[in-house]
């Protein structure tokens, strides 16, 4: 949210910094992005020519971020935007308007088909679009091209580096989208599925076929009930799933036992809408689908 | 209604765990509770949780997130703050409250101070601090020996606890266990609450220690029966608010307390022995 107090902040960091930025010939392209895979899939289109901040940034969950002044500063100072749109940044709109940037909002999901959410997943505050259009590495591809002509547009002269970056990006995502289709057909048909409380994987499950499910009635953000416990371990064992990801309930003792009750394996950290950093298991976009899928494939063979 | 009281626990193990659980804890903090209420020491049990701090994050220092190491040192650092506090409160003008006040506060300050030093956010007492839904193996064993510790030790010293619970001065004179006892007593706490906490999380491991012993004090006159009663009503609300948090769907260790809550509030107004309406209606006790 951002309060009136916020907006002011905001102008007054405005009105100081577009005086301060001067427009420099050699100067890289700046581009805002408004989270970290959206980021990095900015970088490899763009190579040297850009230079890219994100707002929302590794490890750090967008549906929870607030925007700060400096945010603001960072909008001002960029000559493009680029936002994943699908209601998933729903405090972008404000939030450009109130820095005073000049640059329109480049949305990279556009000419993607959007997926409805399911009614019990959590909301981004808006209609019931599903955002997570980059779990399928197919929509990512267009994401490349949306992204390519926003920076074709902004910066004519770069225009045959750009297309050359995108069209190298684009190969590597291919050569992912195969490697994600062949990891998914070495698991058994009926051992495609898992329960998970992230509800952010339904592009991944249209396009590979890997069944999501919800555990039913489970509220992860407050302490389980008995109820809670005893349903998932029913609905476990009478849809016989293989595997639980269930990363936000707290306690890593109550997944244990569920999974020690119910004979389904407990699965490891799945990432669904930040890159981690350098460190971390998915400092890419690439290595994120990597990730999970390996996580998938080690919980659901046998 | 049979399935009502009892499907749930022959249908799932974590509720027929959560069930041992609660009652061999509602065994062995009952009496604790009791005495502790009587020597006015009702609070320790949330001093502790704080107290258990620097051994929980020296033990996360030494060996990570390992909740074994975690919970060796939260005992260690509670044992020397109970003792520290003991050892005070009998030989100076300090009463137990205002010891085990200045302890808990400086363990709490060194806690904060060593979980800085590593540079990291994370709320060690919140992972240390578990639930009574995911009790294995190992968890359940150690409150069941820790039950069966109390209640032995409990019955090696149990008359010079009781004297010093009511005539310090006569036990001085007559005897020198009571320093013996008070500091067994107050290892015993300790042990049950650490233990507590790692099982059950704080909100059950202490609220089960110090309601029952409340309600028993509504019914009771002499210490057998109130160790006695606090047992059985820790017990019965254990049963109970487990049942109430699978039909209901409210969390486990809220419901258990809440029902013993229930049963005092009960007590606090029907009880035998100073219930409020006892009190305003002499002529029915006169009856009694």
């Amino acid at each position: 949210m951002i309060s009136r107090r916020h907006v002011i902040a905001l102008a007054a960091t405005i009105a100081f910094s577009s005086v301060s930025v001067p427009a420099l010939a050699q100067e890289k392209l700046r581009v805002l992005a408004t989270f970290s895979i959206l980021g990095d899939l900015v970088k490899n289109v763009g190579g040297d020519r850009v230079e890219v901040t994100t707002l929302v940034g590794p490890n750090s969950d967008a549906h929870v971020y607030s925007p700060s002044p400096a945010d603001a500063k960072k909008i001002a100072a960029a000559k493009v935007v680029i936002t994943n749109g699908l209601g998933f940044e729903g405090w972008m709109a404000r939030l450009v308007r109130a820095s005073g940037s000049k640059a329109a909002p480049v949305v990279a999901t556009k000419g993607i088909k959007p997926r409805k959410q399911a009614a019990h997943g959590h909301s981004h505050g808006h209609d019931d679009t599903d955002p997570h259009a980059w779990q399928s590495v197919a929509n990512v591809k267009i994401y490349v091209a949306n992204i390519r002509a926003a920076l074709i547009a902004a910066d004519p002269e770069g225009k045959a580096a750009y297309e050359a970056n995108a069209a190298a990006y684009t190969e590597k995502l291919d050569a992912l989208d195969k490697e994600v289709r062949e990891a998914v057909a070495g698991i058994p048909q009926d051992r495609r599925r898992i329960i998970t409380s992230h509800d952010a994987f339904g592009y991944f499950q249209a396009a590979y076929g890997i069944e999501f499910i919800a555990p039913q009635g489970v509220s992860t953000e407050s302490e389980a009930s008995a109820r809670d416990v005893g349903r998932i371990i029913t609905q476990i064992k009478r849809q016989k799933i293989p595997a639980v990801f269930l990363e936000n309930i707290s306690d890593p003792r109550l997944i244990q036992r569920i999974a020690a009750e119910s004979g389904a394996r407990v699965g490891g950290q799945l990432y669904s809408d930040a890159l981690t950093d350098e460190k971390g298991a998915a400092p890419t976009y690439i290595d994120l689908i990597r990730h999970n899928v390996k996580q998938l494939v080690s919980a659901l063979t046998s | 209604m049979y399935d009502w009281l009892f499907g749930p626990f022959i249908e799932f193990e974590f509720m027929r765990r959560a069930l041992a659980g609660t009652v061999a804890l509602a065994l062995g903090a009952g009496p604790i509770g009791v005495f502790l209420m009587l020597r006015r020491m009702s609070l320790v049990g949330d001093a502790m949780a704080h107290a258990i701090l620097p051994g929980a994050a020296i033990g996360f220092l030494v060996s990570g997130l390992s909740l074994f190491a975690m919970t060796a040192g939260g005992l260690i650092a509670g044992c020397v703050v109970a003792l520290l506090t003991g050892i005070v409160a009998r030989n100076t003008e300090l009463k137990e409250d205002a010891a085990l006040a200045t302890f808990y506060l400086l363990s709490l300050a060194l806690g904060v101070t060593i979980v800085s030093m590593k540079g990291t956010n994370i709320d060690l007492l919140h992972v240390l601090f578990g639930s009574v839904l995911a009790l294995d193996d190992q968890t359940l064993l150690l409150i069941a020996a820790n039950a069966t510790i109390t209640l032995v030790v409990l019955a090696l010293i149990y008359r010079p606890l009781v004297i010093e619970c009511v005539d310090p001065g006569f036990l001085r004179s007559v005897s020198g266990a009571g320093a013996p006892a008070h500091l067994a007593f107050l290892a015993l706490v300790v042990i049950n609450l650490v233990s507590g906490f790692h099982a059950l999380g704080t909100l059950l491991a202490v609220g089960i220690m110090m309601l029952p012993a409340a309600i028993g004090r509504f019914w009771a006159r002499d210490i057998t029966l109130m160790v006695v009663i606090s047992a059985v009503t820790g017990t019965f609300s254990g049963y109970v608010g487990l049942l109430i948090s699978y039909h209901a769907g409210v969390p486990s260790g809220p419901a258990i307390i809440l029902v013993a809550g229930v049963l005092y509030i009960l007590s606090l107004l029907f009880g035998h022995v100073g219930g409020l309406v006892r009190q305003m209606l002499p002529q029915r006790h006169l009856e009694a």
